[in-house]
């Protein structure tokens, strides 16, 4: 086992760069999350660091040695595909077995590791099948179960839950945690989901053109956003970013107003933040609650979807903003009504025109700790 | 579903002109040449003898006779060598071209160019090439250093098969390679990548993978390819008529000769019936294999 290390790591196609200088430190034994939009080329570095897609510039290093040069064979990787890249002839057993066929290893060490995988998989009785015989989750296992028998460092998974039906992915995201925490491997994912980032990663990575936009635990990255990508990014539904202007900056916090909020303050660092200059209020729709808080403010309710046991309602202030609530499962609220909103200030989050966070005053405990102290 | 009177009259009277050709062209003759096998058909009939049934005689002429058995033969030994030549051909030309490069059409296009050219075209190009003074003869006195003498390539009993096996598989060789192109494009690149981490080389991939995503591909390509040598004519009749002393004879030409030249149409269209079971064979064995295939799937 071993950790990772990439300093300006970069990927370009041509002249269009698509990675655009990554540093990053991955320990030992951690579950790192790559999350992003489509396109911010989180599925390309994995590639590179599987050695699939060769580095532009910059280094990679995998338990401390350089690894730019080497085949994806040497790089002590294992990778799990979203198509799950199972080989159609073969049966479950030389699937698992193949790589270690190619390197010509005896019959009775690779039908001990292959059992062995099989087993920690509960899948031995697949071992005769086919994988056009096999169901999505079944393939999957196997993928995993391949990626386990190269007994690898580093293993790489590329959006490997996203062709399984909901249930399923549930299920397979549970049995991942558990299978990191057997292995004690170092696990890269690659997801859009962020429940499955959330749920999974010691450390996210977000990713947006090419670009990290934020490291960090997933707790400190939902409480404590670098930035408004960031802050867009983790959470759902969406936070609410709300247009305002800054009143005052001061030790104390920063005040702000607009045309639906009075004069608030915000309990957050002022760095460069002046009298007038424009910001934007960042509050979480489940932040968002009745009229009974310290700031309220009140809107024309456009849609209502009951979830059961929450109900999410987007509301249009008269100044124009667009405000989501999460509201209890049980309100009686109907669209066209006036309805008035309240959060804590202590809540919010405020970003410069820059759309940098501004750091907040009061963060939970838990946002401080790392994943495992956390638990 | 049902269709209304009117639906069904229009929908055969757009179907007819195809019966009718089908019938006309096809199924007419087929039915003449299995009935003409059991008689003693002539091309130009005689008015005095009237044609009869002659039962299975026309069968035991052609077995009697070494002339059948010799065509067979030379076309059977042409197959087993423009077969895998060609599919080899064909193969190889579709990897080539199996790329994301940007002048990948421009190959397509000169890689297909062969079998748009009809085959009696290439025949005189390639008679050229086959000449005393021509292309080949040349390149084997410059690979020699003028050692080796001019080889007659298609009067020669040793080289004239070769030499329409090779012309004959460049000129068929572009069929093959879009099935295998289509075969090839088939196949998912992630499994190409999972090859390359479980340390494969070139070779593993195309023998582990490649390979076996193809084998539906081959049943097809190898089987068509089959049929198509067995038909083997024009290329004969027009550079070799048959010889040097038979050893480019084939069985399309021992019907045509049979039946037309020698009139004996009852005589030809049992090595036609022959000839057609042969093929038929041909198909079943395909037909049975791409079965076996499906019901694993």
């Amino acid at each position: 086992m071993a950790g990772l290390a990439l300093k300006d790591v970069r990927k370009q196609y041509g002249k269009v760069e698509v990675i655009k200088g990554i540093d990053l430190d991955v320990a030992d034994g951690e579950f790192v999350v790559f999350v992003g939009p489509s396109g911010c080329g989180k599925s390309t570095l994995l590639r590179m660091i599987a050695g699939l897609e060769e580095i532009s510039s910059g280094t990679l290093s995998i338990g401390g040695r350089v690894v730019n040069d080497l085949s994806p064979k040497e790089r002590g990787i294992a990778m799990v595909f979203q198509s799950y890249a199972l080989y159609p002839h073969k049966t479950v057993y030389d699937n698992m077995a193949f790589g270690l066929q190619l390197a010509k290893a005896p019959t009775s060490e690779i039908d001990a590791k292959v059992k062995r995988a099989a087993g920690i998989l509960h899948m031995e009785h697949l071992l005769d099948r086919k994988p056009s015989q096999l169901s999505g989750g079944q393939r999957q296992r196997v993928a995993i179960g391949r990626a386990i028998v190269r007994n690898p460092e580093v293993f790489l998974f590329d959006e490997p839950l996203s062709n399984l039906d909901a249930a399923l992915r549930v299920t397979m995201r549970a049995e991942l945690s558990k299978l990191h925490r057997d292995l004690g491997a170092t696990m890269i994912y690659v997801t859009h989901d962020q429940v499955e980032a959330m749920t999974l990663a010691d450390k996210i990575v977000v990713l947006e053109a090419g670009v990290v936009q934020q490291a960090g635990t997933p707790l400190q990255l939902y409480h404590n956003p670098q930035n408004r990508f960031v802050a867009g990014f983790i959470g759902s539904p969406k936070m609410n970013f709300i247009p305002v202007e800054i009143a005052e900056a001061g030790s104390g916090g920063v005040t702000v107003a607009s045309a639906d909020l009075a004069r608030t303050l915000i309990p957050v660092a002022p760095d460069a933040a002046v009298a007038g200059a424009k910001a934007v209020l960042g509050i979480r729709p489940e932040h968002v609650t009745g009229g009974d808080r310290p700031v309220t403010f009140k809107g024309r309710v456009e849609l209502v979807e009951r979830l059961g046991h929450q109900t999410v309602v987007e509301v249009a202030t008269a100044g124009g903003a667009t405000v989501t609530a999460l509201l209890d499962g049980t309100t009686l609220v109907r669209p066209g009504e006036t309805l008035t909103l309240g959060f804590d200030p202590a809540d919010a989050h405020l970003f410069g025109e820059s759309g940098r966070a501004m750091e907040r005053f009061h963060l939970p405990e838990i946002a401080r700790m790392t994943r495992r102290t956390a638990a | 579903m049902s269709f209304r009177k009117s639906d069904n009259a229009s929908a055969w009277s757009m179907l007819a002109p195809a019966f009718l050709l089908i019938g006309l062209f096809i199924v007419v003759p087929f039915a003449l040449s299995v009935i003409f096998a059991f008689t003693d058909q002539r091309l130009v009939p005689n008015p005095n003898i009237t044609t009869k049934f002659v039962g299975v005689r026309n069968f035991e002429r052609l077995f009697d006779g070494d002339t059948f058995s010799n065509a067979f033969l030379r076309t059977a030994t042409f197959v087993i060598l423009v077969v895998p030549l060609q599919c080899a051909m064909g193969l190889g030309a579709a990897m080539l071209i199996n790329t994301t490069l940007p002048v990948r059409n421009v190959f397509r296009g000169i890689y297909f160019l062969p079998t748009v050219i009809s085959m009696v075209v290439v025949s005189v190009v390639w008679a050229s090439l086959f000449q005393m003074e021509g292309f080949f003869n040349a390149a084997l006195r410059a690979a020699s250093f003028g050692l080796l003498e001019p080889v007659d390539w298609l009067a020669n009993p040793w080289t004239a098969m070769p030499s329409l096996v090779l012309m004959s598989a460049w000129q068929g060789f572009p069929f093959q390679m879009v099935v295998y192109l289509a075969g090839l494009q088939g196949i998912s690149k992630d499994l190409y990548e999972a090859a390359r981490i479980d340390g494969a080389t070139r070779w593993q991939e195309f023998r582990h993978i490649t390979i076996p995503a193809l084998r539906n591909t081959h049943i097809l390509v190898v089987m068509t390819t089959t049929i198509l040598a067995f038909k083997l004519f024009t290329q004969v009749q027009l550079l070799t008529q048959g010889g040097p002393r038979g050893v480019t004879d084939t069985l399309v030409r021992y019907i045509y000769m049979t039946g037309f030249r020698e009139g004996k149409v009852g005589l030809a269209a049992a090595a036609a019936v022959l000839f057609f079971l042969l093929v038929f064979a041909i198909s079943l064995v395909q037909r049975r294999l791409l079965k076996e295939e499906r019901a694993i799937q």
